[in-house]
């Protein structure tokens, strides 16, 4: 394989919204058959550019030459038709159909109106078979977990012919052993010749796939660096343009009261599991307990528990000594605790509603905004505003519906909700999932300095890196159990990585 | 074709953001140029349908105008329009909840009934009495509607199928206490009601015979509709669960209690729709019994967005369509076309506002990244 001919190459792309302008001389050069990863925080234009580049609007300016032809892509037909296909960060899958129906979905090979089935299938399995992936082509997607989901989206696009794939963050929803293999399947297709083209922002992965990285900033790239040339903070810093703080050190002290207490909860779960067995821990002011574990290991059930949405079969909860075990989650969230749920758009936001309402949702019991049963509008846009301000929501205003933000921008929204009831525990479930750099920083600083001012936090995440970065001590959760207690210190990526998959702690004498 | 019509979509779009920047009146502006263009769309495509069975649009559409803008129709058209606007009160209530209360139709048919039966048989000074009506009707529509929110909440059933059902159950239940208990028979009349109502408790006419004083009543529910749903807490509520009812739940809102009560209150609600019929019209429950306006709110609450003011504004189209109907049948244009033109109306206005909506939803969210990319034009 040449990898010296182009295959994507664009050239003074500019993109235009109405008075501004989203993408202006930016260029790009794809070497087919490598993994090219374009990096930049939230905003700053990836997405505005591989919209470009899958035909889903039209470029004011500039070129875009796929293969060596010059291409002008009125829709995104026109860009699978060149050989472009694109995966996106939210899966576009029907449950109720099996993956070979959902793979073929809108390109049925037919022979007098009736589907191929047996010719799609022996296309798939070659498929399979070349880029060494394999999804059970017969199961109904809604069993599948979320890497199996993602595996049936890239096939999706390989079916339709495509030679160059689009991915749009991958690995945002992908727990560590499922990122290893999607980029041992990446590699694949590369080395038969397919070119991909990754958006991300984690960097330690950007750094170890890739072969070339492109960063934007401001709507345009700023620099074209091969991974062995940069270092992360190199990276980052091209990112932001300027240096960035990580997630360890604190100078704080763990105190002594116990904010919130579990003793012994035992939930249901589907059939005759327990979702959570015997599950015990505490957590005192000042103190952020992590959890590590691959996901749907009982973490959504144990927050679910603690605000109250799930009853436990037994155990008891307390929050500083008062037993809340039967309280309402309303009762439990007006009094103290806070919750970053797992996923901003299911869980978390009214993405219709402007964002002040989005501030509001969750506080409305909160006197200083309310006139008598009528909600005190003003005050709550004001509050909205400080929110925006102090967690640095990139928005016009308050006025903006909330589907109108980057990922990054709604999460810091979320956390700025969360914390500015000034909460005295906090579940913070998977925090900075799918934001930026930039934007990390912000929440880890902001999460900091409210552990510093006595709130304990219970820190649900998959970025090992987060979790032994922020926490003073670690559990890691497995199959509804706790199966590991850990210091920072001595938890590496390995160890947890090892107790995550079931593997258990010898206990020290 | 399609792409032609986005472009054009846009630029009217983009026209009016611009017109109307920064002011909260912007979304409203485009829904209405939208609705309005849906309804002109849904005129042409009627009109087409006209001359396609060989009679004249311009004929057809010259004479509505004219009977219509009488000031006789235009009374009539605001009677017509009440019990519409307070039908379709109920069902926005509903559908700001997402749920689809099509048993509006039972529910004010209740509220018809009982209030006719209860408010036959007291005596009490006009304004209490009529008080004590339209809480008898609030009550027989709130409770009909409860049934399938408690069998949502506790059983899952899903409540159009349940409301559905009770529509057909609540016409069979009145049919058999009207014909076994309630019927009340005057010697020598051939018309038969129910107890008539004591003169106390009937709603003065605004104008003679043509409008009934209950328009006012119609324009207090309006209003007290906007105050709870987009002003107070419990309407926040409302509309979050709505909205998102997983982030509502994981917000400390309990879904359930949610359904019941905006359930309660669309049928309490509901059940005032039909009191004009009863107070000013009939003054007791018969055979002449209002019919379709449960539907028919569906259809004004789906047209007006389940706003405040496109409720009344739909209402009134609704209205007038329905006084134009005679008239044209005298003037051999068959008065079907009415049912036609509200059916094409509706449909249009579906398709046109969700083409809109969508143009909107990605220019906002382009324009603000766009916005956000230089730091030179952020605000």
């Amino acid at each position: 394989m040449a990898t010296d001919s182009v295959a994507v190459q664009l050239t003074g792309i500019e993109k235009r919204f109405p008075g501004v302008i989203a993408n202006h001389d930016v260029n790009l050069t794809v070497r087919t058959g490598t993994i090219h990863a374009i990096v930049g925080e939230n905003g700053a234009g990836k997405s505005t550019l591989m919209k470009t580049l899958y035909g889903m609007h039209q470029p004011e300016a500039g070129t875009i030459t796929v293969f060596g032809e010059q291409k002008v892509f009125r829709s995104p037909s026109d860009a699978i038709a060149a050989g472009i296909g694109m995966v996106h960060q939210h899966f576009m899958l029907a449950d109720n159909l099996t993956v070979l129906e959902n793979i073929i979905l809108g390109y049925e090979p037919t022979k007098g109106g009736r589907i191929q089935y047996g010719e799609a299938r022996t296309k798939l399995l070659q498929i399979m078979t070349q880029s060494g992936t394999h999804v059970d082509l017969d199961a109904p997607v809604s069993d599948l977990g979320v890497g199996q989901r993602q595996r049936v989206e890239i096939l999706k696009v390989l079916f339709r012919g495509a030679r160059i794939l689009i991915l749009d963050e991958p690995t945002a929803v992908l727990v560590p052993q499922e990122v290893d293999e999607l980029f041992s399947n990446l590699h694949r297709l590369v080395a038969d010749g397919a070119t991909i083209i990754f958006i991300s922002h984690k960097l330690d992965e950007v750094l170890t796939v890739s072969d070339d990285i492109t960063v934007i900033r401001a709507g345009t790239t700023v620099a074209e660096v091969q991974p062995k040339e940069v270092t992360r903070s190199k990276l980052a810093e091209l990112m932001v343009g300027s240096e960035l703080p990580s997630p360890h050190g604190r100078a704080s002290e763990v105190g002594t009261l116990v904010r919130l207490q579990l003793d012994r909860i035992t939930v249901a779960g589907p059939g005759d599991k327990h979702a959570l067995d015997d599950v015990s821990f505490e957590i005192r002011e000042g103190e952020v307990l992590g959890i590590a574990g691959v996901e749907g290991n009982g973490q959504f059930e144990l927050c679910e528990t603690i605000i109250g949405l799930i009853k436990p079969l037994s155990g008891t909860l307390a929050m500083e000594g008062e037993n809340i075990t039967h309280t309402s989650p309303h009762h439990r969230l007006m009094n103290g605790l806070s919750y970053i749920p797992f996923d901003r758009h299911r869980e978390g936001l009214l993405l219709e509603a402007p964002l002040w309402e989005n501030t509001l949702l969750g506080r409305d019991g909160d006197p200083q905004f309310l006139k008598g049963p009528f909600i005190n509008a003003t005050a709550a846009k004001a509050d909205s505003r400080q929110v925006i301000d102090q967690f640095d929501v990139r928005t016009p205003s308050e006025l903006v519906p909330a589907y109108a933000l980057s990922g990054g921008n709604q999460q810091k929204l979320l956390v700025g909700r969360e914390l500015s009831s000034h909460p005295r525990v906090l579940i913070a479930a998977h925090p900075t999932r799918g934001v930026d750099v930039g934007a990390q920083a912000a929440i880890w600083e902001k999460l900091r300095a409210a552990r510093d001012a006595g709130l304990a936090v219970l820190l649900i995440s998959a970025d090992l890196e987060e979790v032994i970065g922020l926490s003073d001590r670690i559990l890691v959760m497995f199959d509804g159990c706790i199966n590991a207690h850990l210091t920072p210190a001595e938890a590496t990526p390995e160890l947890l990585g090892t107790y995550m998959t079931g593997g258990v702690q010898e206990v020290a004498s | 074709m399609s792409e032609s019509i986005n472009e054009s979509v846009d630029t009217a779009v983009s026209k009016l953001q611009r017109l109307f920047k920064g002011s909260g009146q912007q979304s409203v502006l485009i829904t209405l140029a939208s609705s309005l263009a849906a309804v002109a769309i849904a005129l042409v495509l009627a009109g087409i349908l006209l001359w396609a069975t060989g009679k004249s649009p311009f004929d057809a559409y010259s004479k509505m105008l004219e009977a219509g803008l009488t000031n006789d129709k235009l009374l009539e058209t605001v009677q017509r329009a009440t019990p519409l606007i307070v039908a379709a009160v109920a069902v926005a209530i509903g559908f700001k909840m997402n749920l689809f209360n099509i048993g509006v139709e039972g529910q004010y048919l209740m509220g018809v009934f009982w209030a006719a039966v209860v408010g036959a048989y007291v005596h009490l000074p006009s304004v209490l009495h009529i008080g004590l009506i339209f809480l008898v009707a609030m009550a027989a529509g709130a409770i009909w509607a409860a049934i399938p929110a408690i069998l949502k909440v506790k059983k899952g059933v899903n409540e159009v199928i349940a409301t559905i059902m009770l529509n057909t159950i609540t016409l069979s239940i009145i049919d058999w206490l009207f014909q076994e208990k309630f019927r009340h028979e005057i010697p020598g009349q051939l018309d038969v009601k129910t107890k008539l109502l004591p003169t106390t408790a009937w709603l003065p006419d605004l104008v003679k015979n043509r409008l009934s004083s209950f328009v006012f009543m119609a324009l207090v529910v309006v209003i007290v509709f906007w105050l709870i749903v987009y002003k107070s807490k419990f309407g926040f509520r409302l509309r979050a669960s709505g909205a998102n009812a997983i982030a509502a739940r994981t917000a400390g809102i309990s879904s359930n209690n949610m359904i019941v009560t905006s359930m309660v209150m669309s049928g309490a609600i509901a059940g005032l729709a039909g009191m004009t019929y009863l107070l000013s019209t009939s003054h007791a429950y018969g055979p002449t019994r209002p019919e379709g306006y449960g539907f028919n709110g569906i259809a004004v609450a789906l047209l007006g967005r389940n706003h405040p003011a496109g409720i009344i504004v739909a209402g009134l189209l609704w209205g007038f369509l329905d006084s134009v109907a005679g008239p044209l049948q005298i003037a051999k244009i068959p008065q079907s076309i009415v049912l036609v033109i509200k059916a094409v109306i509706l449909l249009t206005v579906v398709i046109v506002n969700e083409v809109v909506g969508r143009r909107v939803a990605k220019r906002t969210a382009d324009r603000t990244a766009a916005q956000l990319t230089l730091p030179v034009v952020a605000a």
